[in-house]
C-alpha cells in the first residue's frame, strides 16, 4: 500500500524524488521553496544521498552537470530569480544531453518581485530560457499529490529521453499542505544503466560529455538527433486532464494552481447550468495543442487563465487556430483571481 | 655517433593521451603543461580512474585529449561540476584544468567555494596573463603596466585592479591540502612543476583532499613575443608579480 502523509507540495516533491533514487542535491535558499532545501538537507543523507548547499544557484546546477554526467539522478530546486541565473547551465545540460530535474517553484516577477504565486516564468521553461536550440520536459502539477507524482515522472522522462525535465510549480502549491500517497522506495542500482556516464575508462574507450562542436555540420547533426527525441516526446508524452468537456460551450485552459482553481469554477457554473469545461494541461511542453485543437471545433471559446499578462495563452491560440474566439483572463504580480471573478469573466462567452 | 641500441627513450607520448593533435599554438605553455598532467596519470596508474574537466580557454578540448573520462564545463564552473562529480562518485580522481580568466574572473566564486569546502579535487591552474582564446584581452592575472587588447595602453592597477594572487587566496583558507604556484620557463622549473602535479594528483588519491597547483605558462601569441622571449620574460618579470613555491603542504 502506498504510505500516506500529510505534507506540502514542497515536501512532497522532495521527498517523491528521493523515493525515484535522486542521490544528489544541490541548491541555493530562495522563497518560497525553502523548504525542499530543508528537506533535502534532512532527509538524503539518511538515504545514503548527498546534500549540498551551494555557493550560488550557478554553482548549484553546475553541480547537478557533474553528478548527472556521473550517472547519479541530481535536482536542484530555486524560484524565479534562481532559475534565471542557472540558464546558462540548463543550456549546457541539454546540449550535453545529461538527465537533470529542476524545481521552479516561481513566484511574482520580473526582478526581485515578490514571493507570491505567479506564472510569469512560462515562457522562460517552455520557449528556451537559456540559449540555443533545446527544450525542457515541462511538468505542471496542481495539487501536493500530483507535484509527488510529477518529480517520480520527472526523473524517469529525464533519463529515458536524456533531456532536463523541470517542474513549474508556484508558492501557493509550495506551501498548501495535503495529504499525499507516496511512491515506493526505488533502490538506485535497479534503474536502467547509463552507459554514457563518467565512470572511469576502465575496460572501455573513454566517455566523453560536451556541448560543444566547432565544424557546423557535427553540431548541425547533433542538434538534428536531439531535435528527433523532442518530436517523440511530443509524440509520446503528452498529458492534461479534462473536466466536463463533453458538452462544453465554453472550455477553460489553465495549468498548476490556476488549474486547481479552474476546476472551481467549472463545479460552480455547472451548479448554476454554464456549460464550462477546462482543459488543464499537465506537461506544458510538450504542449496539449491537438486536444485543445479538438475542443476548439465544438466549443464556443477557448479561454485561457493565467497568472502572467498571457504567456500560455500564444500556445493556446496556436492550438485553436482561429477556430474560435480566444479571449485571456490574468492577474499578474502575485494576484490570484478568485473563482467567481473567473466565473464572471466565463459568463461573458457563453 | 649514437646507434640505435645504446638509445634510451627519453621521452615519449604518455600513455593517457590519445592520439588527438593539441589546438595549442606552436610553443605554448599549454602544450607542455598538458602532457604534464597525462604524464603524472601514467605515474599514478589512475587513468581508469580520472576524469578530465576542461574549460573554456585555450584548453577547451582537453576533455577529449585523455584515453580518461572527460567533460567540458561552461566558463569558470570548473569547480562546481568536478564538486557534482567527486560528490557523486567519490572513487573517481577528478581533475579541473582551468585558464586564469575561467578560474580567476568569472569562476572566483566556484574556485574559492570549492578549496573552502575542501572538495577532493586536483585545479590545474594555468595562469598566462591573458585571455589566449578570445585573443589576448585582459586577463585578473595580468600584470601592472601590462598591455593587452583590452588594456593597449597597458593595465592601470587604479582603474583596472591589481594582478589576483590566486595561490595566495587559496592559502587563506583552512581546507586545501597542497597549494603550490609553479613555473614552466626552464628544465628545472619543469621538472619541480611536474613533480607539483604528482604530488597534487597524489593527495587526491590518498584522500587528503583539495589541491590547487598555479603554473605560471606562456601566451607567445597573445604576448606577441617568440617562444624563448616568453620563457625569459616569466623568469626576468612574471615571478616577480608571482612568486613561485608551495604556500600550503598539509600532506
Ligand atoms: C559565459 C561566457 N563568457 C565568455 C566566453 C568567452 N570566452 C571564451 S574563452 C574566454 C577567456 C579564456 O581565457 P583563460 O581562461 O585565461 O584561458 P586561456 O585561453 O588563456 O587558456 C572567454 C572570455 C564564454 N565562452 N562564455
Ligand atoms: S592563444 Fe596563447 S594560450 Fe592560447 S594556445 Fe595560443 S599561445 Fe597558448
Ligand atoms: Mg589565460
Amino acid at each position: 500500500m502506498a504510505d500516506r502523509q500529510l505534507m506540502t507540495g514542497n515536501e512532497a516533491m522532495a521527498e517523491a524524488a528521493i523515493r525515484a533514487g535522486c542521490r544528489t542535491y544541490f541548491g541555493y535558499p530562495i522563497t518560497p521553496q525553502n523548504e525542499i532545501l530543508e528537506y533535502m538537507a534532512a532527509h538524503l543523507p539518511r538515504a545514503g544521498g548527498t546534500f549540498l548547499q551551494a555557493e550560488s544557484e550557478v554553482a548549484a546546477i553546475n553541480m547537478c552537470y557533474g553528478a548527472a554526467a556521473a550517472g547519479v539522478r541530481t535536482m536542484t530546486s530555486s524560484s524565479s530569480p534562481g532559475v534565471s541565473l542557472k540558464m546558462e547551465g540548463i543550456s549546457y545540460l541539454a546540449g550535453a544531453d545529461l538527465p537533470c530535474v529542476i524545481l521552479n517553484v516561481a513566484r511574482g516577477g520580473p526582478g526581485l518581485g515578490n514571493i507570491a504565486p505567479a506564472q510569469g516564468d512560462y515562457f522562460q521553461a517552455t520557449k528556451g530560457g537559456g540559449h540555443g536550440d533545446y527544450r525542457l520536459i515541462v511538468l505542471a502539477p496542481s495539487t501536493a499529490q500530483e507535484a509527488a507524482d510529477l518529480a517520480g515522472l520527472a526523473f524517469d522522462l529525464s533519463d529515458q529521453y536524456r533531456v532536463p525535465a523541470l517542474i513549474l510549480a508556484d508558492g501557493m502549491l509550495g506551501q498548501m499542505m495535503e495529504p499525499v500517497a507516496l511512491p515506493p522506495h526505488r533502490d538506485p542500482a535497479t534503474l536502467p544503466p547509463k552507459p554514457w556516464a563518467l565512470t572511469g575508462a576502465k575496460g572501455r574507450d573513454p566517455n566523453y560529455i560536451a556541448s560543444f562542436a566547432l565544424e557546423p555540420t557535427v553540431l548541425r547533426d547533433l542538434n538534428v538527433r536531439r531535435h528527433a527525441r523532442y518530436r517523440e516526446i511530443e509524440a509520446r508524452e503528452v498529458r492534461w486532464e479534462e473536466v466536463a468537456t463533453a458538452d462544453a460551450e465554453v472550455l477553460l485552459v489553465a495549468y498548476g494552481t490556476m488549474g486547481r482553481i479552474a476546476k472551481t469554477v467549472v463545479r460552480r457554473g455547472r451548479e448554476r447550468g454554464i456549460r464550462v469545461g477546462l482543459l488543464r494541461p499537465i506537461t506544458l511542453w510538450p504542449f496539449p495543442y491537438s486536444p485543445i485543437r479538438k475542443l476548439a471545433e465544438r466549443v464556443r471559446a477557448v479561454l485561457t487563465v493565467e497568472l502572467s499578462a498571457g504567456q500560455m495563452w500564444e500556445d493556446v491560440r496556436l492550438a485553436v487556430e482561429g477556430r474560435c474566439a480566444t479571449p485571456f483572463y490574468g492577474e499578474m504580480g502575485g494576484v490570484v483571481p478568485t473563482p467567481s471573478e473567473i466565473l464572471t469573466e466565463v459568463m461573458r462567452h457563453v | 655517433m649514437s646507434s640505435t641500441d645504446t638509445m634510451t627513450k627519453v621521452f615519449a607520448r604518455p600513455r593517457s593521451l590519445t592520439e588527438k593533435p593539441f589546438t595549442y599554438c606552436p610553443g605554448c605553455d599549454h602544450g607542455l603543461l598538458t602532457r604534464i598532467l597525462a604524464g603524472a596519470i601514467d605515474k599514478l596508474g589512475i587513468q581508469e580512474r580520472t576524469v578530465i574537466i576542461a574549460p573554456v580557454g585555450c584548453a577547451v578540448f582537453a576533455y577529449e585529449w585523455f584515453r580518461c573520462d572527460g567533460i567540458q564545463a561552461s566558463h569558470g564552473r570548473a569547480a562546481a561540476v568536478a564538486t557534482g562529480l567527486k560528490r557523486a562518485n567519490p572513487d573517481l580522481i577528478v581533475i579541473s584544468y582551468q585558464g586564469d580568466g575561467d578560474l580567476a574572473a568569472i569562476g572566483t566564486a566556484e574556485t574559492i567555494h570549492a578549496a573552502n569546502r575542501g572538495e577532493a579535487i586536483t585545479v590545474i591552474f594555468v595562469n598566462n596573463q591573458i585571455y589566449g582564446m578570445t585573443g589576448g584581452q585582459m586577463a585578473p592575472t595580468t600584470l601592472a603596466g601590462q598591455r593587452a587588447t583590452s588594456c593597449p595602453e597597458g593595465r592601470d592597477v587604479r582603474t583596472m585592479g591589481h594582478p589576483l594572487p590566486v595561490a595566495e587566496m587559496i592559502a587563506t583558507l583552512a581546507a586545501p591540502a597542497y597549494v603550490t604556484r609553479q613555473s614552466l620557463h626552464d628544465p628545472k622549473h619543469v621538472a619541480q612543476a611536474t613533480k607539483a602535479v604528482e604530488k597534487a594528483l597524489r593527495y587526491q588519491v590518498e584522500g587528503k583532499g583539495y589541491s590547487l597547483v598555479e603554473v605560471l605558462s606562456t601566451c607567445p601569441t597573445g604576448w606577441r613575443m617568440p617562444p624563448a622571449v616568453a620563457h625569459k620574460h616569466v623568469a626576468d618579470v612574471v615571478t616577480g608579480a608571482f612568486p613561485l613555491g608551495d604556500l600550503v603542504d598539509r600532506g
